[in-house]
């Protein structure tokens, strides 16, 4: 038996709004949708009148119905907004290809302007690449990292005031719920926020906040929006599925619990003691960033260079990958000329390695070399293979293995060398075991690291550290230990 | 005893990509004690169509779509179009020519 309109507008009820238990009929939810996302708006004055405002795009149902009803809105209430679509091509075959047909479509259908920015031309890589560097465990990591900086960017070309997305009440109760099990105090204080956004970027708006994701779908297919519905082909972030499960539980409970955990959200007060990673601009790039280098600087950097997992995990982490690699290549290039040359006379310079582990034993192991770790096993077992006999005492274990055949040819090494500046971890292993010093060419690598450090001078601050620790690392004579591999 | 009762089921919002990607398919049930021949009630209800679902169109992956003796939550159903909160929900008796939409809300942003 049909139920009437709350209203008491006379037709029948079509839905059961989960925010207020209502029963109303189409006309009349579309009038409440539309009027709460405009007093959303309007509350939070998320825009001034001749304010040009990008739309982020995916063609799925959220921004789609965010850029209908920002028209309509538009229109009706005068905004005097100059509204456009923004979307970023991830480069992700049989996903992104396809939703972007949608966000043309709604270009069409809305008639507003669509800029499509791509990775690859942003960063020159395409998330299709990305994942066969990195793998599908990890690569959510990159494509939620680029594309914040993406949109950024397509903004600024663009010349918008400021940029409005999809996310609605359920996204963000999710996020609270994840940032609240995660302990990330920091985004805790900032998810809730509907304009985000420091000094010098381009603000990010929320108009469909408190918009419930049901109440989205049922809108969208009301008025027959058109919007594409299909999971990324990649792995979906697992953790955000759980808290998404259980919220969905939840709600099916008690469907108030979305916005109550919004306002919890909002009106949770962080401690004053609790020191919360100051919002800064990247040294790069100059977007912001929690960082000096902000994690998409390091992603790429990390792709370019052939070291994927860079910037997975704690950027303290990142900055030590970072060094030992810059280090690596400074004595890459090295080794090579030392190879070339040690294998010229070979047979005839075995004294010269005897002076070299006197070197090591005097100059380096006093713990006064600036050499990085990873210099050391790279000259240590490809370039100085009589040297790594002659190894001083202290040295254990793998000096022993190390006995590169003196006949081995130039291509071999290249190889060899190659293979281990990408195979970095390993290196590092080997080295925190503390079993290798010793190497040949100390001084001339000493005034290379030198130069990387004025060349790279935002990492200078844990060189210095670390170089503390570097030769106590290699001769295995300090704590070790303290080193964070 | 009831006849066969005649259904339009559609699927959408991605629920469809558990159904072979049909979005639209017309279904004929059987008679209810035909099918469930210890069933205690005579009319078909959403209940039992999503049993039926489960049995002969759900070949993969039930748990995306079913949860208990209920749709996975997240997936909307409409009756006829509205929202099968107003109509009792798993207990609605199916009538024929009933159209029962399952709408995913689960896909993509």
């Amino acid at each position: 038996m049909p139920v009437p309109c709350r209203t008491g507008c006379g037709k029948n009820a079509m839905l059961k709004r989960p925010k207020t238990g209502d029963a109303l009929c189409k006309d009349c939810f579309f009038w409440a949708f539309e009027t709460e996302i405009h007093f959303t708006i309007t509350k939070a004055e998320l825009f001034k009148s001749g304010d040009s405002v990008a739309v982020a795009a995916s063609g799925g149902k959220d921004s789609t119905v965010l850029a209908h009803v920002l028209k309509t809105l538009n229109q009706r209430f005068n905004y005097g907004l100059n509204l456009m679509l923004l979307s970023i091509d991830e480069g992700i075959t049989g996903y992104r290809d396809d939703s972007l047909e949608t966000v043309k479509q709604n270009r069409d259908d809305y008639e507003m302007p669509l800029k499509i920015l791509s990775y690859k031309e942003l960063y020159g890589w395409t998330m299709d690449e990305i994942v066969a560097q990195i793998g599908r465990k990890n690569n959510c990591t990159f494509c939620g990292v680029f594309r914040r900086q993406a949109l950024d960017r397509g903004a600024a070309m663009l010349g918008v005031k400021c940029i409005a997305t999809g996310h609605n009440a359920d996204d963000i109760a999710e996020t609270v719920l994840m940032n609240v099990l995660r302990g990330d105090i920091a985004r805790l204080k900032r998810c809730t926020a509907i304009t985000t956004g420091s000094e010098g970027t381009i603000p990010r708006v929320k108009p469909l906040k408190y918009t419930y994701e049901k109440e989205i779908v049922m809108y969208a297919h009301y008025k027959k929006l058109v919007y594409f519905s299909t999971e990324c082909v990649f792995a979906p972030n697992a953790y955000r599925g759980h808290a998404r499960a259980l919220l969905k539980d939840m709600e099916k409970i008690r469907a108030s619990c979305i916005m109550d955990i919004i306002y919890s959200g909002e009106t949770m007060a962080v401690k004053e003691e609790v020191t919360l990673p100051s919002q800064r601009t990247c040294i790069r790039c100059n977007f912001v960033s929690s960082q000096e280098v902000c994690k998409a600087c390091v992603l790429l950097e990390g792709l370019n260079k052939g070291l994927p997992k860079l910037g997975i995990g704690k950027s303290s982490k990142a900055k030590k990958m970072l060094e030992e690699y810059n280090a690596q290549q400074t004595n890459y290039k090295e080794s090579l000329q030392a190879a070339a040359k040690e294998l010229d006379d070979v047979q005839s310079k075995k004294e010269l390695c005897l002076s070299d582990s006197k070197n090591c034993k005097s100059g380096l192991c006093k713990g006064k070399t600036k050499l990085n770790r990873n210099s050391s096993i790279n000259s240590n077992d490809y370039t100085n293979s009589s040297n790594a006999k002659e190894c001083c005492s202290n040295c254990s274990g793998s000096c022993e293995r190390i006995k590169v055949n003196a006949d081995v040819n130039n291509t071999k090494v290249n190889t060899l060398l190659e293979k281990y500046v990408i195979n970095e971890t390993n290196i590092a292993k080997v080295n925190g075991e503390g079993t290798l010093c010793n190497p040949s060419n100390s001084d001339d690598n000493l005034n290379n690291s030198d130069d990387e450090e004025h060349t790279h001078a935002e990492y200078i601050d844990t060189h210095i550290e670390q170089e503390d620790e570097t030769c106590s690392a290699s001769c295995g004579k300090l704590g070790s230990l303290n080193i964070g591999f | 005893m009831a006849a066969s009762v005649k259904l339009h089921l559609q699927f959408g919002g991605g629920a469809e990509l558990l159904f072979d990607k049909i979005k639209k398919r017309e279904i004929e049930l059987p008679a209810l004690k035909k099918y469930f021949p210890d069933c205690q009630h005579d009319k078909w209800n959403i209940r039992d169509l999503l049993v039926w679902i489960k049995d002969n169109l759900l070949r993969e992956r039930p748990e995306l779509f079913l949860q208990g003796d209920s749709v996975r939550p997240g997936i909307l159903v409409l009756i006829n179009d509205a929202d099968w909160e107003l109509y009792g929900e798993l207990d609605y008796e199916l009538q024929d020519n009933d159209t029962i939409m399952f709408i995913s809300t689960l896909h993509g942003g």
